[in-house]
């Protein structure tokens, strides 16, 4: 498609999503909710796989930090979105930062694993918190609020709040990834070797989009968290981590937008199979598998791709290195 | 704190350890021969469990129902490599880790459609039944012993088969340039066939063995595979050696933390503690050194 095609094609989709209340039908209105948050989080973790060739698989551990930092301030009394809202961004790029600073040390495959076993120490911790109720977690009395005259309890109101944040959140992502900094860590996703000796440094690189991709599904955790009014382990699981994983290779990986439609894909599927069928987590990953296996690129790939077919390609090979290239021992040398 | 706990713990541990040593054989050469995390290695612990659990209705031979059990998993393995793994050597990471997570969820599902969603129980040879002193005054259940025992024979046939057959040294070659073994006219589908239902063979293994002292039931290999990849990550990617000396620091480490820390202080802070104790160890070693404290290069 063309610069302007696109453009009045996600205007269409923006209009789209806004009429959705208009269905009259309030469990639409919430699904629509839910698309929103869980494709803030897919754009976040596309951010880092897309873009900095960072596969991880612990942001569910991100999403659940926002959610439970919103659930223990809304249940203290402190209710302002102004104030719980940035605080728990802030808590998760605090996690981001430390998990990030040791995750990053390691490459390729090592850091999935290292992101996946940190992301389950931070669900085993909220786990043990007996207080916090443990496995099943606890309920959130109020949502937070705005300004007294938005009634967030409204879900029409939350609807529209949630959509206008992943609006400003996907345009300001996409104004990072094709920033001086975005252009560099698609040049670390690339070939980090060649970065480092142009002159950046691509640890700290690689910290800062690991810490804005964390606060971005904190953020996402804590509308979740308003949005069902009740944080637990779930959120945060193994499993979790895997699905928001799926959201992006079910979009397509590298174009911010795309995995929103596979956060959408992923949600309607849940609602529309567990429906049908209790085993419907049998069929998912059954449609993960035949989606990796036949296709190459997603379906939405045509819609929400950069237009030159050169970043296509870079696409198939994010992730560092693999047969030909450096072996990960000497790379491991290479002092970020 | 009594001597005869620390021993008792000790000998858990290191049964820990050498079941975990069993899963990472699996992820490790796996990694270090495809190139592939499989994260659908849990499956093949879970599934030893079902498949043990099914076979011994069927006969009351339990030595028979292992073999069959072993057959029908090394036949899982090979079909999952012929059909999943094999198009995707070529592929992203990605598209890779994802895929053999897909798996997961379709293994987890499976066993919940054929065998239902409650946990099956399987009994304890009579055999191994029952408890002996492993020290004066400390009993031991004869069922752990015997799997540190068995878990120890296997290993020592690992070792056998990795450094003295053909297979084996195709395997060490493998791992350290896949390409050159390639190149020299090695039909090296047939090696990666062979490693990926060997590595769930192994996996099966160890959920046989847990199976008496574990509910077999869908999933219960999830937290075991993350335990495995922090020993991986621990011992160094793709050296065998390195998972046995992760395993086994990764399985005493744990056991004793999850005895002596609730010891030492009460409450949610100490249930909190253990639950992340490895991790924290692997954040310790990752300190030291990146690439864990085996890597592939040195053996």
């Amino acid at each position: 498609m063309t610069r302007q095609a696109r453009l009045l094609f996600y205007m269409a989709l923006i209009a789209l999503a806004a009429a959705v209340p208009g269905l009259g039908d309030v469990f639409y209105t919430r699904l629509a909710t839910q698309i929103a948050i869980y494709g803030m989080v897919a754009l976040s973790v596309d951010l880092l796989v897309g873009y900095a060739g960072l596969l991880t698989f612990g942001h569910a551990a991100f999403f659940g930090i926002g959610a439970y930092v919103t659930g223990i301030l809304s249940t203290h009394g402190l209710l302002s979105a102004f104030l719980v809202w940035p605080i728990a961004i802030a808590a998760t790029m605090l996690a981001g930062l430390v998990i990030g600073a040791l995750a990053l040390r390691t490459r390729g495959f090592q850091f999935i694993m290292v992101t996946l076993a940190f992301a389950q120490m931070i669900y085993y911790f909220w786990l043990s918190q007996r207080s916090l109720g443990g496995e099943n977690g606890f309920s959130i009395p109020k949502r937070n609020v705005i300004v007294g005259f938005i009634n967030m309890e409204n879900h029409t109101t939350f609807y529209y709040v949630v959509l206008s944040l992943l609006v400003v959140v996907t345009l300001l992502s996409l104004r990072l990834v094709n920033s001086q900094f975005g252009m560099v860590i698609q040049g670390i996703r690339d070939n980090e070797r060649r970065v480092f000796a142009i002159g950046f440094p691509a640890y700290r690189y690689k910290l800062t989009t690991f810490c804005i991709s964390a606060g971005i599904a904190g953020l996402a955790g804590a509308l979740m968290a308003n949005h069902t009014s009740h944080v637990g382990t779930d959120m945060m699981s193994w499993q979790q981590s895997g699905n928001f994983l799926a959201m992006v290779i079910l979009g397509s990986s590298g174009t911010l937008i795309g995995p929103i439609f596979g956060a959408a894909v992923f949600t309607i599927f849940q609602q529309v199979v567990s429906d049908l069928s209790t085993h419907w987590l049998f069929y998912f990953g059954l449609l993960i598998v035949l989606r990796i296996l036949l296709f190459k690129r997603s379906i939405f790939h045509f819609l929400v791709a950069p237009e030159s077919g050169e970043d296509a390609k870079q696409q198939t090979k994010n992730g560092g290195s693999r047969a030909g290239g450096p072996s990960p021992v000497i790379e491991a040398e290479v002092k970020s | 704190m009594s001597v005869q706990l620390v021993i008792e713990q000790l000998f858990n541990g290191f049964q820990l350890g050498m079941m975990l040593f069993l899963m990472a054989v699996g992820v490790t050469l796996v990694f270090g021969i495809m190139r592939v995390i499989n994260l659908a290695h849990g499956s093949m612990f879970m599934f030893g469990g079902y498949f043990l659990a099914e076979a011994t209705t069927h006969t009351d031979s339990i030595v028979l129902a292992c073999i069959v059990t072993i057959a029908a998993i090394a036949a899982v393995g090979v079909l999952t490599e012929l059909v999943v793994l094999r198009p995707l050597y070529n592929r992203s990471h990605l598209d890779q880790v994802l895929a053999t997570f897909g798996l997961t969820l379709i293994f987890n599902e499976a066993v919940n459609m054929i065998w239902g969603r409650e946990p099956l129980f399987l009994n304890i040879p009579d055999a191994l039944n029952g408890s002996v002193n492993i020290l004066p005054g400390v009993p031991y259940p004869v069922y752990r012993l015997a799997i540190t025992g068995f878990s120890i024979v296997i290993g020592g046939l690992l070792y056998l088969l990795i450094n003295f057959t053909r297979v084996g040294a195709l395997i060490r070659a493998g791992s350290d340039k896949r390409e050159i073994v390639q190149a020299l006219g090695v039909n090296i589908g047939l090696l990666y066939t062979i490693v990926f239902a060997l590595g769930a063979v192994l996996a099966a293994m160890a959920g046989m063995l847990t199976g008496p002292l574990l509910s077999v039931e869908s999933g219960i290999g999830d937290p075991i595979l993350i335990m495995t990849l922090v020993v991986v990550v621990i011992g160094g990617m793709g050296s065998i050696r390195g998972a046995l000396a992760g395993a086994l620091i990764v399985g005493v480490f744990d056991t004793m933390c999850r005895v002596f820390l609730p010891m030492l202080f009460g409450g949610d802070a100490a249930t909190a503690l253990v639950g992340m104790a490895i991790y924290i160890l692997m954040a310790a070693v990752l300190l030291y050194s990146r690439s864990g404290l085996f890597n592939a290069a040195r053996g």
